[in-house]
C-alpha cells in the first residue's frame, strides 16, 4: 500500500495500510512517542477506497484487514483517522485470540489493576481518561487485555476517543496530545487524546486486577455503589467480552478465575466528580 | 509481495521459514486464505522470530477450540436428524476434523456441510427447523433458486447457537454439465463411530476437486488444495490400491478432468505426489488457474481483477445453461 504506518501499543502490533495520505499523517501526529513494532505485526489494517473511483470521487474509506466485517459502513475521508481506529479495534474484536478481551477501560495505581466496564454511554471512556490525568496509569479505554494463563491485566493504552460533551472536560491537557476534531461521525462529534507519557512508557507492565466496576452515568441518577455477585459479573463480561466464546474452555476459565477472586461493584453518578469520589472510595475498600 | 507465493512454499516446504523477510505479509495473506492454523501446524517447532512463534501458537490454540465447536456442532445436527434413519455424511472441514485427517489439522472451518440422500431431504429440513435451526435468506427468488436448481437447502442458522449449516443432497448444482452418481457416492460412505459418515477417502478428493473446478470460481482454492494435497499424501500410504480408487471414483463421477486438473494444480502449487496417469498431460491453461490461484498480495489484497472476473463468469456458465444464466444474472443485477 502506498502510505504505511506500523504501530505498537501494549503486547500487539498493527501494520496500517492507506490509499491516502492523510490518515496515516494524522496517525503519526496522534501516536507520536509510541514505539515501532519490533518484527512482525499481528495485525493489518487496510483504509481503501470502498471501491476503485472512490478513492478520488467522494474518497469513501473502508475499513478492511485480516478481519472484516461485511456490512462495516464506510467513512469519509475527513474522518480517515476514526477509519484506522475502527480498522484496529475491529483487528482486535474479531482476531485476538491471545488474551481474553474484555470491552473495558482499565487503569493501574498502587500496583494494583482496575476494570470498568459497562454499556455504551457508560461513561467508561471518559472516567478513564479523567483518572489517567489525575495520577492513576491510563491502560486503556477500549479493551481490557486479560492473561489466559495468569490472569494479569495488560495495558493496551491506545488514543482515547472522546465523544460528545465529554471533550469538555480535557480543555486543560496540552493541545499537541489532542487529535483534530471530527465532526457529523456515527458516533457524533470525536476528539482523540493521547494518554500522557507515562501511560506510553509503561506499555509493557502488567498488573494484577483489584477491583471490577460497572459505572452507570444518568444526569438524574442519585450517587450509589451496589455490591455485584461474582455470577452477575460473569454474565456482564461475557457480554462485555468479543472472544469470550471463540476461546473456549481458556476464556471460561480466564473469566471464572477473574470474577471469583476480585470484588465487583456497580456505580450510579451524575458527573465526574462524583464518580471520582465513589471510585476512590470503593478502590479504598477493595 | 505481489502474490501468494511466499505462503505456498512455505507449505510446501517449512525449511524456507529461515528465508523469509515479511512475516507480516505472509501472516496477512495466510489469514487472507484461511490458512493461518494450517501453516501454523506446518512451522511447528520451526526456529521462529518469537512474535512470529506467538502468533502461531496462538492459531494453533485457536484452531484447537475451532476443531472442538465444530465437532458439536456436528454432534447437534446428528441428533436432530437421528430420528430419520438416513445416513447423515460430514462433508469438508468438519469431515477432516471428525476423521482425524491430516487435512483437518488446524484448518478454518466456517458453516457444517453436511449431505443426505435427496429422497430425504424434506424430512432433513423439518427436523433441523424443529431443532432450532432457521432460514437465513428470506428472499423468495433466492429460495425458489434454491430448491429448483442447487445441490442444497437456502442456507439455515442456528438460533442460539448461531452456526449456520448447509444441507446438501449432491455435490454439484443439477445444472452442471457433470452429473455425478450420488446413490453410489452415498452408498461407499465410510461411517464413524459416533454414527456420523464421511466420503470414501477417493470421494473426498473427487468432491474437493468438484467444488473447485467444476462450481467455484476459485476464491479460496489455494487452501482447498492444500486440502486436496494433505488427502491425497495421507491417502497414498496405502499404495496402489487409492491410486486405483480415485481413479474409478473420478470416472464414475463425471469428474475426471476436475480431478486431473486438482491434481496437476495441487502438484504445481505444493509439489503433490499424484498418479501421472490421472493427472494427464500439463494444459497451458493451467497457467492462467494458477495466476488466478496466487491473485493475492502481501496485504491480503485480491489482485488481477480482470483474471478473477474471467473466473467468475465462467462458475456461473459451468453451472448452468447459457439462457437461465442470463436470465440468473439480471434479476441479481437488477436487486444490488
Amino acid at each position: 500500500m502506498r502510505h504505511i504506518f506500523r504501530l505498537q501499543v501494549g503486547p500487539v502490533a498493527f501494520r496500517i495500510g492507506s490509499e491516502w495520505r492523510q490518515p496515516v499523517e494524522a496517525l503519526r501526529r496522534l501516536y507520536a512517542g509510541y514505539p515501532e513494532p519490533d518484527g512482525a505485526c499481528d495485525f493489518t489494517v487496510r483504509l481503501e477506497a470502498e471501491r476503485p473511483w472512490r478513492r478520488w470521487l467522494r474518497p469513501s474509506v473502508a475499513m478492511r484487514g485480516d478481519y472484516v466485517l461485511p456490512d462495516a459502513a464506510p467513512l469519509p475521508l475527513a474522518q480517515g483517522l476514526l477509519a484506522a481506529e475502527m480498522g484496529m479495534n475491529l483487528q482486535m474484536a474479531l482476531g485476538q485470540k491471545n488474551f481474553l478481551l474484555l470491552h473495558a477501560a482499565s487503569l493501574e495505581r498502587d500496583g494494583r489493576g482496575l476494570l470498568m466496564t459497562g454499556h455504551s454511554g457508560a461513561g467508561k471512556s471518559t472516567l478513564a481518561a479523567l483518572l489517567g490525568e489525575r495520577g492513576w496509569r491510563f491502560m486503556g479505554d477500549e479493551f481490557a487485555l486479560l492473561g489466559l494463563d495468569d490472569g494479569s491485566l495488560h495495558p493496551f493504552p491506545r488514543v482515547v476517543s472522546l465523544k460528545n460533551e465529554s471533550l469538555a472536560l480535557f480543555g486543560g491537557v496540552d493541545p499537541e496530545r489532542l487529535g483534530p476534531v471530527l465532526t457529523g461521525t456515527p458516533k457524533g462529534t470525536i476528539r482523540h487524546l493521547r494518554p500522557e507519557a507515562g501511560a506510553i512508557a509503561r506499555m509493557t507492565e502488567s498488573t494484577r486486577p483489584a477491583l471490577i466496576l460497572f459505572p452507570r452515568f444518568g444526569r438524574e441518577l442519585e450517587p450509589a455503589t451496589r455490591e455485584v455477585g461474582a455470577a452477575e459479573a460473569f454474565m456482564r463480561l461475557t457480554q462485555a467480552s468479543t472472544n469470550y466464546v471463540a476461546l473456549g474452555e481458556l476464556g471460561f476459565g480466564a473469566l471464572t478465575s477473574l470474577v471469583s477472586s476480585l470484588p465487583a461493584r456497580a456505580i450510579d453518578y451524575s458527573d465526574a466528580e462524583q464518580a471520582e469520589d465513589l471510585i476512590e472510595r470503593l478502590w479504598s475498600e477493595a | 509481495m505481489r502474490d501468494a507465493r511466499a505462503l505456498v512454499r512455505l507449505l510446501a516446504d517449512p525449511s524456507a521459514c529461515e528465508a523469509v523477510a515479511d512475516w507480516t505479509a505472509v501472516i496477512a495473506l495466510a489469514r487472507a486464505e484461511s490458512l493461518v492454523g494450517s501453516l501454523a501446524w506446518r512451522l511447528h517447532g520451526r526456529a521462529l522470530p518469537p512474535r512470529v512463534e506467538a502468533l502461531f501458537e496462538a492459531a494453533r490454540r485457536d484452531g484447537e477450540a475451532v476443531r472442538v465447536q465444530a465437532l458439536w456442532e456436528a454432534e447437534m445436527a446428528r441428533r436432530a436428524l437421528a430420528p430419520l434413519g438416513a445416513p447423515v455424511i460430514l462433508l469438508k472441514g468438519s469431515a477432516y476434523a471428525a476423521a482425524g485427517l491430516e487435512a483437518g489439522r488446524g484448518r478454518s472451518i466456517g458453516d457444517l456441510d453436511i449431505l443426505v440422500p435427496r429422497q430425504s431431504l424434506a424430512e432433513a429440513e423439518q427436523a433441523l427447523l424443529a431443532a432450532g435451526w432457521e432460514w437465513v435468506k428470506e428472499d423468495s427468488y433466492d429460495d425458489l433458486y434454491y430448491r429448483r436448481w442447487m445441490h442444497e437447502l437456502p442456507p439455515l442458522i442456528h438460533r442460539e447457537r448461531d452456526r449456520m449449516i448447509d444441507v446438501h443432497h449432491a455435490i454439484l448444482p443439477l445444472t452442471a454439465r457433470p452429473k455425478p452418481d450420488m446413490e453410489r457416492m452415498i452408498g461407499d460412505r465410510v461411517e464413524l463411530a459416533n454414527g456420523l459418515s464421511v466420503l470414501s477417502p477417493a470421494d473426498m478428493i473427487v468432491h474437493a476437486a468438484a467444488h473447485l473446478f467444476a462450481d467455484g470460481d476459485l476464491a479460496g482454492g489455494v487452501r482447498n488444495l492444500w486440502d486436496i494435497d494433505r488427502l491425497v499424501r495421507q491417502f497414498s500410504e496405502r499404495g496402489f490400491e487409492f491410486t486405483v480408487e480415485l481413479r474409478e471414483s473420478a470416472w464414475q463421477h463425471d469428474l475426471t478432468p476436475a480431478v486431473a486438473r486438482a491434481l496437476r494444480l495441487a502438484r504445481s502449487l505444493y509439489g503433490t505426489p499424484v498418479d501421472p496417469l490421472l493427472a494427464g498431460q500439463a494444459r497451458p491453461t493451467d497457467r492462467l488457474y494458477r495466476r488466478r490461484l496466487l491473485a493475492r498480495d502481501g496485504w491480503g489484497r485480491q489482485r488481477r481483477p480482470l483474471t478473477r472476473l474471467g473466473f467468475y463468469v465462467r462458475s456461473h456458465w459451468l453451472r448452468m445453461p447459457p439462457l437461465m444464466l442470463a436470465r440468473h444474472l439480471w434479476v441479481k443485477a437488477r436487486r444490488r
